[in-house]
C-alpha cells in the first residue's frame, strides 16, 4: 500500500526538470552560505551561543510566555492563546469580523500555512492576499509553499512568466525577473492601500520588552504591519527569547544560514500600536500564539530541541533527500529535515512516522543548523518511538508503525547476533551456500548488483591463519 | 587533531559486512596495523555493532547485540574499526543506548577507546606509507559517518596524499551522501536510487579509475550501482571500488 509520501516521492523523482532546477537552486544556496562563513571558529562559537539562547528560552518557556504577555499588554498589543489551529483561525476571524474586514493582506507566515488560514477565511468571505513575492506566486498557482523560506523555489522563471501571463492578461508577457517583480509590486501596492487589515508572522518574540521581531527582504512585511489600520501577528509559542540582547546573535546567523545574505533588507521591531501622537502605524495590534502540539514536544527533554528552530531552512538547503524531492513530496507544511522531526510529532507518528525514515542520517542538516538541533539523533529517537511497545504515550501516535513481522525479524536477528556460537554457524552456512542465495534482492537490485558473500568469512580466514602460525 | 601515545596492542573490530562480504578488507586492515608493530587482537566472538536495529528504531534488540560486543574488549587497548559508521555507533551511540543500565560505564569505557581505522593510522600511528603501485586516478568517497560523526575526513585524504602514484581526483558534491543509509536503501528505495545515480555520475565525470571509501556500506551501494550500470547500459568502464584499507595495503606491501 503506497503512502501519500511515497506517491509524492515517485512523482517528484520522475520530474526531471524539477530535479535539475532543485539541484541548481540548492547548490547556489549552499555556496552563498559557505561564502559568508569563512571563519569556522567564529561560526561554531556563534552556533553555540545561538543554541544556548534558544535552549535557555525553552527551559524557561512558561515564565517567558507569561512575561511576554504582560509586556505586550503594557505596550498595547492584545495577546491571544490558541491551543489548536481551529482556535487560532477562529480568533483571527473574530478580530477581522469585529472590524468588518473584507480584505486582508499577508506578510509571509508559515504558522498561517499551518493553520490553513487563507482557506478558512476565504470560505467566510474574506479575501486574503499574500504579499511576499514567493507566496504571491504560489497563491496565484493555487499551490502550497515548497520551502519555508523560499516558498516558490520549485518554480522556474519561465513557469512564473507563464503563470503571470495567464493570470494577468493585461500585462505584456515577459520572463525578465525585474519586470515580473515590478508587475507584482504594482499589483500589491494597490492592495496594501485597500486592505483593512494586515497579518504577519513573527521571527522572535522578546519577553523582556514585549517586542515582535520580523525579518524580511521585500518590505512587504513592513507594509503589511504598518499600512492597514489593524495588524494581527500569528506565531508559535516557541518563538520567544528572553531579552533584546538575544536578538543580534540570532539575527547574525539567520539570514546567512537561510539565504546566504549578511543581513536582510528589512528588520522590523514592533512594540505596539500607533500612539496618540504618532502619524502612522496600525491602531490595533494583536498577537495570536499557537500551540498546536508544541507543548507536547516541549514536555520531552530530548525532543524539546525540535523547538529551538528559527526557521532558516539551512537544513532543507543541505539535505540530499530534499534536493531530490522538493518540498511538495513531503505532503506537509514544513518539508525537509526540520519537517521530518516536527511534523510526525505534531501530526502523530502513526500518520507521518514514515518521514523520520526518509533520511540516510547523513548529518548534513545538523552540521549547518544555526541552533545545533541534533536532527539525526531526533530522527532516530522518532524511529524508536514509532515502533516501541512499552510506550509512555508522550509522543503522539507512539508505537503506530510497529508491525509484528518486522519486530519478529529484528528479534530473530538479535538472538543470532548476541550468541556468537550461533552467529558463527549462520555466517559459515551463508558462505558455504552462497551460490544458492538469490541474486535479485527486491528494490536493491533494481539499480545495483547484489553484494556477493565471500567464499570464507573473515573469522574463518583468521582462524586458518592462526593455525598456520602455530 | 587528537593524538595518543602509541599503544602496544589494539583490538580489531571488523564489522559484520567485512566479515561476511569483504573479508580481504579485514585482513588488509589488520596487516597494516601489524606492520606498524602492533599486536592485533581479533576477538573471535564479535558479530555486529547493533547499528541496523538501532537505526530501525529497535533499540532493545540493538542493546541486546551491542551488549555482547561490550564484553569483547577486556584489555585497555584501542578498538580499531574499518568503518566510520560502525565506529560511530560504538563511540557515539553506545553511551546513550546503555544510559540508565548497569552496563553504562562499560559502554562509556568502550566508546572512549573506539577509533575509525584511517584516523587511527594518521592521528595515533602517524603512519608513513611508501607507494609501490602504478599511476592511478583515485576518488575518495568519505562516508558521512566518517566525515561528520567521527570527524575523520582529514585522515583518508592524508593517507592517499602519501601515495606518490595516486592522483586524487575530485568528484562534484563530494561531501554529499551516496544514498545508502542502511535500511534507508530498502525503505526508501527510489530516493536511494536517485542519490546513488547522481553519486556514480559524479565519480565517472571526475575521471576516477578507482573509488575508495572508509565504509563497506557505501561501497556496497556505489560499487553495486557501478557494476549494475556496466551490465544494464553497457556503459563505458566505470571506476572500480575498493575499501581504503585494502587499497593502502596493496599499494604498499611490495609483492
Amino acid at each position: 500500500m503506497a503512502s501519500e509520501f511515497h506517491r509524492g516521492v515517485v512523482k517528484a523523482l520522475h520530474d526531471g526538470a524539477l530535479r535539475g532546477h532543485l539541484r541548481r537552486a540548492m547548490d547556489s544556496l549552499m555556496e552563498k552560505r559557505q561564502a559568508l562563513f569563512p571563519d569556522v571558529d567564529e561560526l561554531e562559537s556563534l552556533r553555540r551561543r545561538c543554541m544556548q539562547i534558544r535552549a535557555h528560552a525553552l527551559a524557561n518557556l512558561p515564565d517567558l510566555l507569561e512575561q511576554l504577555e504582560q509586556r505586550c499588554s503594557e505596550n498595547g498589543i492584545q495577546v491571544h492563546w490558541a491551543e489548536t489551529t481551529e482556535q487560532a483561525n477562529d480568533l483571527v476571524y473574530e478580530i477581522l469580523q469585529r472590524h468588518g474586514v473584507k480584505q486582508l493582506v499577508k506578510g509571509k507566515s508559515m504558522v498561517s500555512e499551518e493553520m490553513g488560514l487563507n482557506h478558512y477565511l476565504e470560505a467566510r468571505g474574506i479575501e486574503c492576499l499574500e504579499s511576499d513575492l514567493g507566496e504571491f506566486i504560489i497563491q496565484l498557482a493555487g499551490e502550497t509553499p515548497s520551502h519555508i523560506v523560499m516558498p516558490a523555489l520549485h518554480k522556474s522563471k519561465q513557469e512564473i512568466a507563464e503563470l503571470f501571463h495567464e493570470k494577468f492578461p493585461d500585462i505584456p508577457y515577459t520572463d525578465d525577473v525585474d519586470e515580473l517583480t515590478a508587475a507584482a509590486r504594482a499589483i500589491l501596492r494597490e492592495k496594501f492601500e485597500q486592505a483593512e487589515a494586515g497579518l504577519s508572522g513573527v521571527n522572535f518574540l522578546v519577553a523582556e520588552t514585549g517586542t515582535l521581531c520580523l525579518v524580511e527582504n521585500e518590505g512587504n512585511g513592513r507594509m503589511s504591519t504598518t499600512v492597514p489600520p489593524l495588524h494581527i501577528a500569528v506565531t508559535g509559542i516557541e518563538k520567544v527569547v528572553e531579552k533584546l540582547a538575544d536578538v543580534p546573535p540570532l539575527l547574525s546567523l539567520l539570514p546567512r544560514s537561510a539565504t546566504g545574505q549578511r543581513i536582510t533588507t528589512y528588520f522590523n521591531m514592533i512594540s505596539g500600536p500607533r500612539k496618540p501622537d504618532e502619524k502612522d502605524g496600525p491602531t490595533e495590534v494583536h498577537l495570536v500564539l499557537l500551540d498546536n502540539g508544541r507543548s507536547r514536544i516541549y514536555a520531552d527533554e530530548e525532543l524539546q530541541a525540535t523547538l529551538r528552530c528559527i526557521r532558516c531552512g539551512a537544513c532543507i538547503n543541505h539535505c540530499p533527500v530534499y534536493t531530490r524531492l522538493g518540498g511538495h513530496a513531503y505532503g506537509t507544511v514544513y518539508p525537509g529535515p526540520i519537517g521530518s522531526i516536527l511534523e510526525p510529532q505534531k501530526e502523530g507518528l502513526d500518520r507521518l512516522g514514515e518521514l523520520a525514515e526518509a533520511s540516510t542520517l547523513c548529518g548534513a542538516c545538523a552540521e549547518v543548523c544555526p541552533v545545533r538541533i541534533p536532527i539525526p539523533q531526533l530522527l532516530n529517537r522518532l524511529r524508536w518511538e514509532s515502533v516501541r511497545q512499552d510506550g509512555d504515550d508522550e509522543t503522539k501516535g507512539q508505537g503506530g508503525r510497529r508491525k509484528a513481522t518486522q519486530a519478529g525479524l529484528w528479534q530473530a536477528w538479535a538472538s543470532l547476533a548476541s550468541h556468537p556460537a550461533l552467529y558463527r554457524i549462520a555466517v559459515g552456512s551463508a558462505s558455504r551456500f552462497r551460490r544458492l542465495l538469490p541474486q535479485q534482492l527486491g528494490p536493491w537490485t533494481r539499480v545495483r548488483k547484489a553484494p556477493q558473500i565471500a567464499e570464507k568469512p573473515l573469522r574463518q580466514l583468521i582462524e586458518q591463519e592462526d593455525k598456520r602460525d602455530e | 587533531m587528537p593524538s595518543e601515545t602509541r599503544p602496544e596492542g589494539v583490538y580489531f573490530y571488523a564489522t559484520c559486512l567485512v566479515d561476511l562480504f569483504y573479508p580481504q578488507v579485514g585482513l588488509a586492515g589488520m596487516a597494516l596495523l601489524k606492520r606498524e608493530g602492533l599486536k592485533v587482537i581479533f576477538p573471535g566472538d564479535q558479530t555486529c555493532c547493533g547499528q541496523p536495529a538501532y537505526n530501525a528504531g529497535y533499540r532493545e534488540q540493538a542493546r541486546q547485540v551491542a551488549a555482547a560486543q561490550l564484553d569483547l574488549f577486556a584489555k585497555d587497548h584501542p578498538i580499531v574499526v574499518p568503518s566510520g559508521s560502525c565506529a560511530g555507533m560504538m563511540k557515539h551511540h553506545y553511551p546513550a543506548l546503555f544510559a540508565g543500565t548497569e552496563r553504562h560505564s562499560q559502554a562509556l569505557a568502550v566508546a572512549d577507546r573506539v577509533w575509525e581505522l584511517t584516523a587511527f593510522l594518521t592521528d595515533v600511528l602517524q603512519i608513513e606509507l611508501q607507494d609501490l603501485g602504478d599511476p592511478l586516478k583515485v576518488a575518495l568517497h568519505t562516508s558521512c559517518s566518517t566525515r561528520r560523526e567521527m570527524g575523520a575526513a582529514h585522515a583518508g585524504e592524508a593517507l592517499l596524499a602519501q601515495l606518490d602514484g595516486v592522483e586524487l581526483v575530485q568528484q562534484d558534491h563530494k561531501t554529499e551522501c551516496c544514498g545508502f543509509g542502511g535500511t534507508f536503501a530498502v525503505k526508501q528505495p527510489e530516493i536511494s536510487a536517485a542519490m546513488v545515480e547522481d553519486k556514480t555520475r559524479s565519480l565517472r565525470l571526475a575521471g576516477a579509475e578507482l573509488v575508495v571509501s572508509q565504509d563497506c556500506g557505501c561501497l556496497m551501494n556505489i560499487g553495486g550501482a557501478l557494476e549494475f550500470q556496466k551490465e544494464d547500459r553497457s556503459q563505458a568502464e566505470g571506476p572500480a571500488t575498493q575499501h581504503i584499507a585494502e587499497f593502502l595495503w596493496e599499494r604498499t606491501r611490495g609483492q
